[in-house]
């Protein structure tokens, strides 16, 4: 079993009566000729990976390779501790467990891409959110997992999640997608509601360029994972509540690539722009600079 | 197009901070020092677009340089590979040029010399989530990800080599998925790329051999 985009998904999730994240499953056992309880070995792998990179900063925070972040997942764990949050429970999971994801990063420690390293806390963000706060099992989060990775497969397929290439709204983006559409699976929604709720991110997204502060994943790339978590969470109530997208996901894949090469190349990647180039920062490594 | 896994999607599991900076670029490397005997004695890297103005900031060079010593790119060591090549007495450059433009944003050349003298050049691509491609191999252009067990056979460009390099993978009983054959120019240096979905034995590097036009072969497995 295979699909090319989104439409087709949608057929085979529609015809056969099943979940995106089995279709997924179903795609990898077929063309990756291994069987079913190997792929959810190697998903329950990745999800341990992705718990230990969530948690590990809440205990020990570490300073960032490049300096410019670190201990900011602690801070948000102690300041809801405190009762102070004002996001709610899952979404003030959601973002610290982003932001902790991108501090072992950022310290050259084990992470997973999802789909990319710079965004690789939105998707573990979002769904251990959801897991602490509904007592969902392991098993559950493994299935949304495969759903965020059929709309990660389409994205890497049909346009691109190089921040290079298209800018943060192929990483950050995509990544939120993948979230948006896991999390609605989760908590109920159709595949409909699913692809419906990854054009969403989509389109909320649309245009964020790729900034990165003296060439490094650290900031603004933290923030923005924080962001993607908390703009998958809108699009998949969006999506659950019963809201349908005029533009389906294929077309909001092509628009966000086709705008992704529309954005100069000074943002994209390059730290030749955007918040790469505010006077603050440039202050910022004319230290770094000297003290190297 | 090859098959993108879900763990394509998910993964790779690996050292941060950038899975097309560092990932990707550990990945290169890890396929080109596969394609020379070891041990290595030097290995120079240019840098360009991207990897040229950010190379130092995502790890860049240190994973080039641990993938280039065999890291994965979920090997901790990657963290240290500057420290490790020292050790190994393995001597490294990195040069960004700016100059050229017409290449893929995050391309790298790699010029690698073993203890025997022998030079060898790659040039990778890395396209985004640790994909890669590695698009030339000592000047000649050619098109492989790295993600089958791969045979490169270097081969003098006559009749009947290709015939001897099927035969022999025939003889193997290997299934071909893809197959492909570039070149510098008519009667030249050419390269065959074989790639199938299991692995090649490592006997099937002599017999290969005994064909005179063929002047090395190399297995990388993914």
């Amino acid at each position: 079993m295979d699909f090319k985009n989104a439409k087709e998904l949608l057929e085979i999730c529609e015809r056969e009566q099943r979940s995106i994240s089995e279709v997924m499953r179903q795609r990898e056992c077929d063309l990756g000729e291994i069987p079913g309880d190997m792929a959810d070995h190697k998903m329950n792998q990745v999800l341990e990976v992705m718990r230990n990179a969530a948690h590990q900063p809440l205990k020990n925070p570490a300073k960032s390779m490049g300096g410019l972040i670190g201990g900011e997942a602690r801070k948000l764990s102690d300041h809801a501790a405190r009762g102070k949050s004002i996001c709610g429970e899952v979404l003030e999971r959601a973002i610290t467990y982003a932001v902790a994801v991108l501090e072992v990063n950022a310290s050259m420690g084990l992470i997973v891409a999802a789909p990319t390293a710079g965004s690789a806390g939105v998707v573990p963000g979002l769904l251990l959110a959801l897991q602490d706060t509904y007592k969902i099992s392991d098993g559950r989060i493994v299935d949304g997992l495969y759903n965020a990775g059929a709309i990660g497969y389409l994205a890497m397929r049909n346009a691109t999640v190089s921040g290079a290439v298209g800018g943060c709204q192929a990483e950050i983006g995509v990544a939120s997608a993948m979230a948006a559409s896991a999390a609605t699976e989760l908590m109920g929604g159709t595949p409909r509601q699913c692809l419906d709720a990854a054009s969403t991110v989509l389109m909320n997204m649309l245009g964020l360029v790729c900034d990165p502060v003296a060439g490094l994943v650290e900031y603004p790339c933290q923030n923005r994972n924080a962001s993607g978590a908390a703009n998958a969470l809108i699009a998949a109530e969006m999506a659950l509540s019963g809201i349908t997208q005029l533009i389906p996901f294929d077309e909001m894949l092509n628009t966000m690539y086709a705008v992704g090469k529309h954005i100069p190349i000074e943002l994209r990647e390059t730290a030749l722009g955007g918040c790469a180039t505010a006077p603050s920062v440039c202050e910022f490594c004319g230290a770094c600079a000297g003290e190297r | 197009m090859s098959f993108v896994s879900v763990f394509d999607v998910l993964g790779p599991k690996m050292v941060g901070p950038s899975s097309s900076h560092t990932a990707g670029a550990a990945v290169i490397a890890y396929l080109a020092q596969k394609m020379i005997t070891p041990p290595l004695v030097k290995a120079d890297f240019t840098l360009y677009g991207s990897f040229a103005k950010t190379y130092h900031g995502h790890g860049t060079d240190r994973a080039l340089l641990g993938g280039i010593m065999g890291f994965e790119t979920d090997d901790i060591r990657i963290r240290d590979s500057f420290k490790i090549a020292t050790e190994r007495g393995l001597k490294y450059t990195f040069t960004p040029c700016d100059t050229e433009t017409e290449v893929h944003p995050n391309t790298v050349d790699i010029r690698m010399e073993n203890s025997g003298g022998r030079v060898m050049t790659v040039r990778g691509e890395s396209l985004g989530g640790g994909k890669v491609r590695i698009s030339r191999i000592n000047g000649v252009a050619v098109d492989f990800a790295g993600e089958y067990s791969t045979v490169i056979v270097i081969q003098q460009d006559k009749p009947g080599v290709v015939a001897h390099i099927t035969k022999v993978l025939s003889e193997a009983n290997i299934n071909i998925a893809f197959m492909r054959l570039f070149r510098e120019s008519k009667g030249c240096t050419a390269y065959t790329i074989v790639e199938s979905d299991g692995h090649f034995p490592e006997g099937i590097v002599e017999p290969l051999r005994e064909n005179p036009n063929i002047k090395d072969v190399m297995i990388v497995e993914p």
